[in-house]
């Protein structure tokens, strides 16, 4: 079995909650593996981030040069290929970084590659059985995916649960082995996301409304029922696209991270775009016509009903009630 | 005492005779010169077909453009308009004849002899007298009272009242001008045996001027003569610079105005099928690109906003207001074909005086067409714009889910073709219903053609299934399509997809035909007109009211008595069923005659009924607006004191329960289908206990 | 400048209802429509975009059999100059670095400036771009929802990063970038559209016309199954009034209601 590597996602000096989900996704892919993991970063970040991971992996490889500061994938790639043992297994996680590294550096190393991984179902001799999603959500498949040749696996951030902290891994410079820092790509700025009228990540009680809106006019009995309820509201991704709310208000990957109390979903099918933006496990209600909607999954409450017609019930009930 | 007219009189030792001759000969020529730099644009134009049924053309003339029938709809400016109207008529023979009197003293039409004359210039003396209040209130109307319908709204340019009060104030000088040349006249004695009618402007002048020097009237006479000359050329050559064209169009227009209700212009007249592939360019792009007939109506149009005040995109300040696509586009032919200078190079009409936006907007309700006095057209020339913007890519992407979806399902929900005729196999009402299913090769006495919204929406499946069991009632053999059936295209159509329309159309065409049926039954009057009116070659096409009035009238219903009693109902008249296809009264009949009913019209009904935001792909499009025009809907059903708000259109009753939530009126009012109402209320056959 | 889309033909998601088949291993293929893939068409339209401004051609290229023509010429009928079919029994079932390689087979016998692939597609890999660029030894750039032309040799972008934030870079040419949805509105494609483009050749070329030579797949798709489902909500019953009734009750108790 070859050897497995975590590449550590991090940000102002702090591991990204994923890095302890790579560790337990490691040991689901063998449970006797001492997986590394790596942290590539500037000088300021690296020793703290290393420090953080060291407890849940046997090492912790770090190269810091203040060249890494951004994460530049064509600068981070080089790096990796350099110290990559031949034949390793690289796990990282599924985000916008990953899709501008991963997939070219399996080409480098010549290892096979596989991303949006949400489970492994064992090896067999060079042989990894792993569960990806497809078409949105709406089918599993199962892959066969060669380690002859080392591979690069993007693991889904939530696919695992994080790991518990273990002994104290060795950290281990590897700064100096890292040399070519250049790059045809070069970093120019980051645009934050617009800030709207209301911080949603800040909010104890969500109302979060979705495609099942349907019209732009109905978010009006939305804000009613948030009024009523004394929460703020959120969307997800179609409801921004169509302009009818601020993208400050998207909850989700590619939006707001969210860690309400209470989290109230109505029309939200609950893509794992989507439920990626929900932290802190609140408590989640699911309103939704389809009752086969992933987001009942997720869901400690569901309700199968249309919100068009739900929605100025609650509203009437919780009024009436106070 | 004598008076010399302007054929004999000398100023300064010149005969005025040279300048009576002189005002017309380059006047006319002058206004020779602009009419045909008028025509330069229409020469340019795309073919229209225009040149048939004169019978019924003129029959419009007589109706549209002589008894002015559409103008009393606006009552005030209406009766006014006809004042000026017919008096201008009237008018029009003195004012041609005062041309004469100008070289040629005692000049006398060869008709307007005895008594004739005598009548003649008794009912001009009040036309006149009668023109001039009409243009004295206009004014007022115009300058000081300005009704909101003229006001132009900032996009869409400066304010028209200076325009239309100088051109009142033309008109009434024509009015005083020629009856001081009269009254002078009778005022010094020299009436030639006429006399001034009573209380009329002529006779009025003539007891002012009575006792003045002769001089005086000898210089009020010449004076007036060569005022009204003058300011009747000058108005002769100033009526093609503005909404006045009017005046010499209107007549044409009228005359060459569309026939027929509910249909669309083909792409280009004269092409179909293979030829239209041939076409560098669809639809309308750049000016030149509309049909001569459609420069008319912007040459014709009076700036009257009626169109735009009944235009429901309009009333609930969408981007579009009917008005201004013809006044635009008028200014824009002035401007690039102008009466001097050269023709100036095309640019394109979206971006340039039109929108995307408002292009969109148009749910082709058809309330403007009905209103204009003058019967502008403006469906056509939005489908035709649409057919451009197709063509060049520019669709919302909110319309171009449902047409991909219609074009790979032949649907706009994007549903597989099996699921179109399942509709019939629950259980219950198989059993009470037997619906044929038609596979190739079976036929059918009556077919029902059920559409896109009434095979995949559950609410309006329910009312197909009413609508199902009342032909089954009726004794009919009838059947679907299922998987062969595709959306009707109505919408395709009027949103400018024209090609895909035409493949619908074949395929859907074919299978009809196939069934082999006597007639085709619809529910939905968007896919009741599109059958009817866009395809061609088919058996005759119903819409389920007329059946169930031809039941009514065999006596094939009982009926009980409505169970609420006290609530009012009131008709929304569907604007495919109404106003493109003149389905008013039969709707009405079923409704009055289930015992019980309290039925009330709202303001807006018939055929002035006003949209509530369009049907098909007009679903899909996301317009911007201050209100929606359902909620404008429900607001006058209630205003007009009604519980129930009856419809005969899928979309209208989507539309309309949508907008009762929206408005709060839940409790207040009810949508409810007329099919289904009535079903309700007949004493339904269930399968095998028909005798 | 001359601009590759690299563009696959996928099951319509925005149509389809994606089921498996009575067995339960693959995908129930019966009902369904296909179309391009919807980042390809916006990588499509960036590209038209592109060279409306600055000049240069499209390219489509799409690798599959000759059913993919139907979606190429939509492309071009979008207004990419031309289309390119890769097809040979040899690319069948490819996973995506076999994909990639394949594209960088018939790049490396052309000459572009700029490679663009959408972002992702029906499975998910967001990996064709990123191989292709790698292979190309050309910079890469993923999920571009922007694209801003600085000169000959240099382009501006934006990528769409966590938080809906948007990451500026500047990118050299020739490069290879994957798009993001947004970037643009794709314009729309009439029937009329279809059928002007519907006589013009597509010229298919094989393995060996682009000197492809096989290689091992390293994913291999075994099946597909219906995901499990977990131990899920307490789903509420009755009416809409009594499912209010509950639920308000749970608010309360979990603070929900202020």
């Amino acid at each position: 079995m070859a050897a497995i590597f975590v590449y550590i996602t991090h940000k102002n000096g702090t591991a990204d909650d994923s890095a302890f989900e790579l560790a337990a996704a490691a040991k689901a892919l063998d449970a006797a593996a001492a997986p590394c993991a790596i942290v590539l970063g500037g000088t300021a970040d690296v020793g703290q981030v290393a420090g953080q991971v060291a407890p849940y992996f046997s090492e912790v490889i770090t190269i810091a040069n203040d060249a890494l500061q951004y994460p530049n994938a064509e600068v981070y790639r080089k790096a990796l290929a350099t110290i990559l043992p031949a034949k390793s297994l690289l796990l990282l996680t599924h985000n916008s970084f990953s899709m501008d590294l991963a997939p070219g550096l399996s080409v480098k190393l010549d290892a096979a590659f596989a991303s949006d991984v949400v489970g492994f179902e064992g090896i067999e001799g060079d042989t990894l059985k792993l569960v990806r999603q497809e078409h949105g959500g709406a089918v599993s498949s199962r892959s066969a995916c060669g380690l002859a040749n080392g591979a690069i696996i993007s693991v889904r951030a939530g696919a695992f649960k994080p790991a518990e902290a273990g002994s104290q891994g060795a950290v281990v410079d590897k700064s100096t082995e890292v040399s070519d820092f250049s790059s045809k790509r070069s970093f120019v700025e980051v645009i934050a996301a617009e800030v709207g009228d209301i911080d949603i990540t800040k909010s104890e009680i969500l109302v979060a409304v979705g495609r099942g809106i349907e019209e732009e006019d109905n978010l009006a009995m939305v804000h009613e029922l948030a009024a009523a309820m004394g929460a703020d509201v959120a969307c997800s991704r179609p409801v921004v696209d169509a302009k009818w709310l601020e993208k400050s208000r998207q909850v989700g990957t590619s939006g707001q991270t969210v860690s309400p109390k209470v989290y109230l979903a109505l029309g939200i099918s609950g893509s794992f775009q989507h439920m990626g933006g929900i932290k802190g496990s609140p408590f989640i209600v699911a309103v939704n016509k389809n009752k086969t909607a992933p987001i009942f999954q997720s869901a400690d409450i569901g309700v199968v009903a249309d919100i068009l017609d739900f929605i100025p019930v609650l509203t009437e009930k919780i009024n009436a009630g106070k | 005492m004598d008076i010399v007219g302007p054929a004999q009189f000398v100023v300064l030792g010149v005969k005025t005779q040279i300048f009576s001759i002189l005002i017309p000969v380059v006047a006319i020529a002058l206004f020779a010169y602009i009419i045909s730099k008028r025509m330069v644009p229409l020469r340019k134009a795309a073919k229209d077909e225009r040149w048939d049924r004169f019978g019924e053309r003129a029959a419009k003339v007589w109706s549209l453009w002589l008894l002015q029938i559409k103008q009393p709809r606006y009552m005030l400016a209406g009766v006014l308009h006809m004042a000026i109207f017919f008096g201008f008529l009237v008018l029009l023979l003195r004012s041609l004849g005062l041309v004469f009197i100008g070289f040629q003293e005692n000049f006398h039409w060869p008709f307007l002899v005895g008594p004739l004359e005598t009548w003649y210039n008794i009912a001009k003396d009040y036309a006149a007298t009668i023109v001039l209040i009409a243009c004295v209130i206009a004014g007022i109307r115009r300058g000081i009272v300005k009704p909101p319908r003229y006001a132009v709204p900032s996009q869409y340019g400066k304010d028209h009242t200076g325009e239309a009060v100088f051109v009142l104030a033309i008109i009434s000088v024509l009015m005083i001008s020629e009856s001081l040349f009269e009254a002078s006249a009778f005022a010094a004695g020299a009436g030639n045996g006429h006399f001034a009618a009573p209380l009329t402007l002529v006779a009025i002048f003539t007891a002012m001027l009575q006792g003045s020097s002769a001089g005086t009237l000898q210089a009020i006479h010449i004076l007036s003569y060569y005022v009204h000359d003058l300011v009747f050329f000058f108005f002769l050559c100033f009526l093609p610079f503005g909404k006045h064209f009017h005046v010499l169009t209107s007549l044409f227009n009228v005359l060459f105005m569309r026939l027929e209700k509910g249909n669309i212009k083909p792409v280009r007249y004269g092409l179909a099928g293979e030829d239209l592939d041939q076409l560098d360019s669809f639809g309308i792009k750049k000016v030149e690109d509309f049909t001569w007939k459609h420069m008319l109506d912007f040459y014709s149009c009076a700036d009257c906003g009626r169109c735009s005040d009944q235009c429901p995109a309009n009333a609930v300040k969408r981007p579009l207001s009917p008005r201004f696509i013809s006044i635009k586009a008028r200014d824009l032919l002035f401007k690039s074909y102008p009466v001097w200078g050269a023709p100036q190079e095309a640019s394109a009409l979206i971006g340039g005086i039109y929108s995307e936006d408002e292009i969109w907007s148009c749910t082709t309700c058809g309330a403007c067409e009905e209103e204009c006095p003058l019967a502008i057209e403006y469906i056509d020339k939005i489908v035709d714009l649409r057919r451009g913007l197709v063509d060049e890519g520019m669709v919302p992407q909110s319309l171009q889910k449902p047409l991909s979806a219609l074009e790979k399902r032949g649907n706009p929900y994007g549903k597989t073709a099996k699921q179109r005729g399942k509709w019939i196999e629950d259980e219950a009402f198989a059993q009470a219903v037997p619906v044929k299913l038609l596979k190739q090769g079976d036929t059918v006495a009556s077919l029902f053609f059920v559409d896109s919204v009434g095979s995949y929406d559950d609410r309006i499946i329910e009312i197909n299934r009413k609508a199902a069991h009342l032909m089954h009632h009726l004794g009919k053999d009838f059947g679907i399509l299922g998987e062969q059936e595709k959306d009707a295209g109505n919408e395709i159509r009027r949103f400018g997809e024209e090609m895909l329309f035409q493949e619908i159309k074949e395929h859907n065409t074919e299978a009809i035909l196939e069934a082999d049926p006597q007639e085709v039954i619809t529910t939905d009057p968007h896919a009741f007109n599109a059958l009817k009116h866009d395809y061609t070659g088919l058996p005759p096409v119903k819409h389920i009211s007329q059946l169930l009035v031809e039941g009514l009238d065999q006596g094939k219903f009982s009926l009980r008595p409505l169970e609420e009693s006290g609530k009012v109902y009131t008709y929304h008249d569907p604007c495919y069923l109404g106003r493109h296809n003149l389905l008013y009264d039969e709707p009405r009949r079923i409704l009055d005659a289930i015992p019980g009913m309290k039925r009330v019209e709202m303001e807006k009904h018939k055929d002035r009924s006003f949209c509530c935001s369009g049907g098909g792909l007009a679903l899909f499009y996301e317009p911007e607006e201050e209100t929606r025009m359902g909620v404008v809907r429900v607001n006058m059903a209630r205003a007009a004191g009604a519980d129930v708000l009856v419809t005969a259109c899928p979309f209208c009753l989507i539309n309309m329960e949508d907008a009762v939530k929206i408005a709060g009126l839940e409790n207040e009012l009810k949508i409810v289908d007329l099919t289904e109402l009535f079903a309700g209320q007949v004493e339904l056959v269930q399968d095998g206990d028909r005798v | 400048m001359n601009i590759l889309v690299c563009v696959k033909r996928v099951p319509d998601s925005s149509e389809n209802e994606i089921r498996l088949n009575r067995a339960g291993n693959d995908i129930d293929t019966d009902d369904l429509v296909y179309a391009v893939n919807e980042w390809d068409n916006y990588a499509v339209e960036e590209a038209i975009q592109i060279v409306d401004k600055v000049g240069g051609s499209v390219t489509v290229v799409s690798v599959g059999t000759e059913e993919n023509e139907e979606i190429l010429r939509r492309e071009m009928a979008m207004g990419a100059e031309s289309g390119v079919l890769l097809s040979d029994p040899l690319f069948e079932d490819a996973d995506g670095r076999k994909l990639a390689a394949i594209l960088s087979a018939y790049i490396d016998k052309n000459k572009f400036d700029l490679v663009l692939c959408g972002a992702q597609a029906d499975e998910g890999g967001a990996q064709v771009g990123g191989m292709l660029a790698a292979m190309q030894d050309k910079p890469f750039a993923s999920l571009v929802n922007m694209i801003e032309v600085l000169d000959e040799k240099k382009l501006k972008i934006g990528r769409e990063i966590e938080g809906g934030s948007q990451e500026i870079s500047e990118i050299e040419l020739p490069c290879v970038l994957s798009i993001q949805t947004g970037i643009n509105e794709p314009r729309y494609v009439s029937i009329r559209g279809i059928r002007k483009v519907a006589s013009v050749e597509i010229p298919t070329l094989g393995a060996s016309d682009i000197g492809f030579t096989d290689t091992p797949l390293r994913l291999q798709k075994l099946e597909y199954f219906q995901p499990e489902l977990g131990a899920g909500a307490e789903m509420l019953e009755g009416s809409d009034e009594e499912m209010a009734d509950k639920l308000v009750a749970l608010l309360q108790a979990k603070g929900g209601i202020k």
